[in-house]
């Protein structure tokens, strides 16, 4: 293995800072609706508990949402900087949706965010929830825009190949925006980012409550994360099987790989496997336990459908694109220990958030005769982690899945690369960015944990007459 | 075909858009070795672009966005070409942003101190870089006949370059200085203005170097642009004498208006000096990508100038209401009730 190979390097750079950045979209995603729920409660209520708590999350909201800003930057840039011949390949069709993304989306967030913090003792009540609204509305859009950019790399659609063959061509913007794998990979990103940030309302709720601290707040605080969870997994589960009928119909092998299914199975034999050992040159299998019927109801919604098998597939691709088979060996399929475990890590971590969110809300019930236990509330902060780790193994799912293709059926990742780049660039640049995204991680995991140790400003003492101190109202409380 | 030549302007104006409103949020960050005794003058300086710094910066998104979408080739190859520039511009915009966010967080010296740093560092060098690559596009780079960048990073560092990237680090220091006058009181109030007027006649010198020396590659060039390239020179002259006339008359509004246009067309020259370039090949002009060859096709563009046509002007407009809504002065005594209540 060529360690100054610019492709792996630059695959390995593209892989990280992207599971980073990942790392604070869902919570920006989940949080800002979060806060601004809270608000709102807050506004229609006048309750000062619902205040402290929009600013307690906010706090934890904004020193997430700082990195998201940060290190979305680098993925804008990186698909020039290492990925040149793929941008000149779909820029045309690839490039407008993140200028939509700029320009309707971000300026929404990034204006609306800035009035937001810096407005609460600036701007009237309402103009002031409405801004945390804004900024929500402007994430999910380019949460949205983004999707849909990507969902052309998994399913091209409303273009055509310039009559030089040099690059795709948009002729249809709006089959690009509505492309079917972005219909149901949007709901499934959003409600899985939901999970996680009802997670982190969980953890630092149940934080607090094993200390008996601000149970006042922190006790609704924990029934919303605990429903929010529920809820949300609800929505990404529903969402996920729709994306894997769309799947099945648009990226065959994608759903082949997720099971490590080498043979075309019918029926009972479209069986799902729990767990499996594959033979060592990877195109068989050992053994494995397994569901009879239930790998071609999620492919098919049918117990008597068929799903192709990786083996077929690959002699029907080297068919039809037999230039490209010589340069992929013959191999159309992507790695596929990591699309099978990542597949099933996915569902069983997202499973486990929510079955403790379920035991959560029964041993929180208004009537327990017990105290929750302190491990439990132990086990709690741990739906935060779970959650997160769940979307992120969902996305190397996605994008491990789709290879050896950039863009399905139209270019290998191999010949997307940017040729004018050397190897040693792509080294110091993967080795820069790891290192700072490292320490800013140990800075950033660090304020999170102090603010939530801290946790929100005290409630006014029971019989005091000011429903609101006076120092939220008319004093700049969050400023640099 | 003439989509292509008016996502040029429009590039342009984001551009434009990007290094007026980012541009001084660098120089208010440059200021902090300078300005700002005690803690308290620091937080002041730091709050004057706290609320905006992050949607000045997202003009880079969007400029970069749009060129991405408007001219793929462009795109690719700038990007791919400038690769470790790029690199440096990010990491450093990485720390800064974070910085801002970060460096209040806790209390302690060293704690803001390195954030501090950061924040120079990651105010300076971008402004040197931004510099650099632009003046480098003005000037033509190693490109071959398949439009791919064959120089390094220490082909950009050429003198034209480096006297660009000084340029602009300058121009932008004092914009800063003028934001801080407009927006601060008390001794940060009285020492950025005491600044700017030593930086001012600095600038004006270097600047004047680098505009002349920007016309005469324009005309070695032949530029078509020609008589507009020498124009708005001139007109970014007068605006940086006029800033400085203004400033010594303790017109602060004025001044960083002034300010405001001489960045603007500072750009403006720079940008229609490679006309109808985008980037042009040092090695044979025939490699060299133009507005033409490196553009989108007209289906596409169509659809983003609608898009830039319905959305730019709402972006302006409540962008410029959000600058009203925070017109205020920040003021020492903010700061100082602001610290009471945080503990």
């Amino acid at each position: 293995m060529d360690l100054l190979d610019p492709l792996l390097l630059a695959r390995w750079q593209f892989g990280l800072t992207t599971l980073y950045h990942f790392l604070f979209v869902p919570l920006t995603l989940g949080m800002s609706v979060t806060v601004a729920i809270f608000q709102t409660v807050w506004y229609r209520t006048g309750d000062v508990k619902w205040l402290h708590l929009t600013r307690f999350f906010g706090k934890i909201f904004l020193i997430n949402f700082a990195m998201g800003v940060v290190t979305g930057i680098v993925q804008e840039f990186q698909f020039g900087m290492n990925w040149s011949s793929y941008s000149r390949f779909v820029g045309d069709v690839f490039g407008a949706p993140l200028a939509f993304e700029g320009l309707m989306a971000f300026f929404f967030e990034a204006t609306f965010i800035g009035l937001w913090i810096f407005g609460w003792d600036k701007l009237p009540k309402g103009l002031h929830l409405a801004s945390i609204w804004i900024a929500s509305i402007g994430a999910m859009l380019s949460a949205y825009i983004i999707i849909a950019a990507n969902a052309f790399m998994q399913n091209p659609v409303g273009y055509q190949m310039a009559a030089d063959g040099s690059r795709a061509e948009m002729n249809n913007f709006l089959e690009v925006v509505f492309n079917p794998i972005a219909l149901a990979a949007f709901p499934h990103t959003i409600f899985a980012a939901f999970m996680f940030s009802s997670g982190v309302v969980i953890a630092a709720a149940a934080w607090h409550m094993a200390r008996k601290r601000n149970i006042e707040m922190m006790r609704p605080a924990l029934k919303f994360g605990l429903w929010g969870m529920i809820v949300a997994f609800a929505g990404t589960f529903l969402a996920g099987d729709q994306l894997g009928l769309v799947m099945v119909s648009t990226q065959p092998m994608k759903m082949a790989a997720a099971e490590a299914l080498f043979n075309t199975a019918c029926g009972a034999d479209a069986s799902f496997s729990i767990f499996s050992i594959g033979t060592p040159d990877g195109t068989g299998e050992i053994w494995s336990i397994r569901v009879p019927y239930l790998l071609s109801l999620l492919s098919t919604h049918t117990l008597d459908g068929c799903v192709e098998g990786i083996n077929d597939l690959n002699a029907q691709y080297a068919a039809q694109w037999p230039d490209l088979a010589a340069q992929v060996d013959g191999v159309f399929n992507p790695v596929l220990w990591i699309t099978y475990w990542a597949f099933r890590w996915m569902m069983g971590l997202g499973f486990l958030a929510t079955f403790i969110a379920i035991v959560g809300l029964w041993l929180t019930r208004k009537n327990a005769k017990r105290e929750v236990p302190r491990w439990a509330w132990s086990v709690a902060i741990w739906t935060a982690p779970l959650a997160l780790v769940a979307s992120l193994v969902g996305w190397v799912f996605t994008e491990m899945g789709r290879q050896p293709w950039i863009v399905f059926s139209l270019m290998l990742t191999e010949d997307g690369v940017s040729p004018s780049v050397p190897g040693w660039s792509v080294l110091i640049s993967l080795v820069a960015f790891t290192a700072i995204y490292a320490s800013l991680a140990v800075v950033e995991f660090g304020l999170i944990l102090k603010t939530v140790h801290k946790g929100p400003d005290p409630l006014p003492e029971p019989g005091s007459t000011d429903a609101e101190p006076p120092a939220l109202e008319d004093t700049p409380t969050t400023v640099y | 075909m003439d989509l292509a030549y008016l996502w040029f302007w429009i590039v342009g104006v984001l551009f434009v858009g990007y290094f007026v409103l980012d541009g001084f949020d660098f120089g208010v960050g440059m200021s902090l070795p300078f300005l700002g005794k005690d803690e308290v003058g620091k937080r002041q300086i730091i709050n004057t672009i706290g609320p905006v710094w992050d949607f000045n910066e997202t003009w880079l998104i969007v400029a970069g966005a749009c060129l991405f979408a408007a001219y793929p080739e462009w795109y690719a190859s700038l990007f791919s070409g400038f690769y470790l520039a790029l690199l440096l511009i990010l990491l450093a915009l990485i720390l800064r942003g974070v910085s801002f966010e970060y460096r209040h967080q806790r209390e302690g010296l060293r704690w803001k101190k390195g954030f501090d740093t950061m924040i120079v560092i990651g105010s300076v060098l971008p402004a040197l870089l931004w510099g650099v690559a632009v003046a480098n596009l003005v000037q033509g780079v190693p490109l071959d006949e398949n439009h791919e960048y064959t120089g390094s990073l220490l082909t950009l560092l050429n003198p034209y370059g480096l006297l660009g990237g000084i340029t602009l680090v300058l121009v932008l220091f004092l914009h800063g200085l003028y934001f801080i006058g407009l927006k601060t009181d008390g001794q940060v109030h009285q020492d950025a203005k005491r600044l700017a007027t030593r930086v001012g006649f600095i600038t004006v010198v270097v600047a004047a170097a680098f505009l002349i020396w920007t016309i005469f590659i324009a005309a070695a060039h032949e530029a078509p642009l020609l008589p507009l390239v020498i124009a708005a020179a001139a007109l970014a002259a007068v605006a940086l004498l006029l800033s400085m006339f203004f400033h010594t008359k303790e017109r602060e509004g004025l001044a960083f208006t002034a300010g405001i246009f001489t960045v603007a067309f500072a750009v403006l020259t720079l940008w229609m000096s490679m006309f109808p370039n985008v980037m042009r090949s040092s090695t044979d002009v025939a490699f060299s990508l133009t507005i033409e060859n490196a553009s989108s096709t007209d289906y596409t563009l169509t659809i983003m100038s609608w898009a830039a046509l319905i959305f730019l002007p709402l972006v302006l407009a409540y962008q410029g209401w959000t600058y009203w809504v925070f017109r205020k002065r920040v003021t020492r005594s903010r700061i100082e009730k602001a610290e009471l209540v945080s503990h």
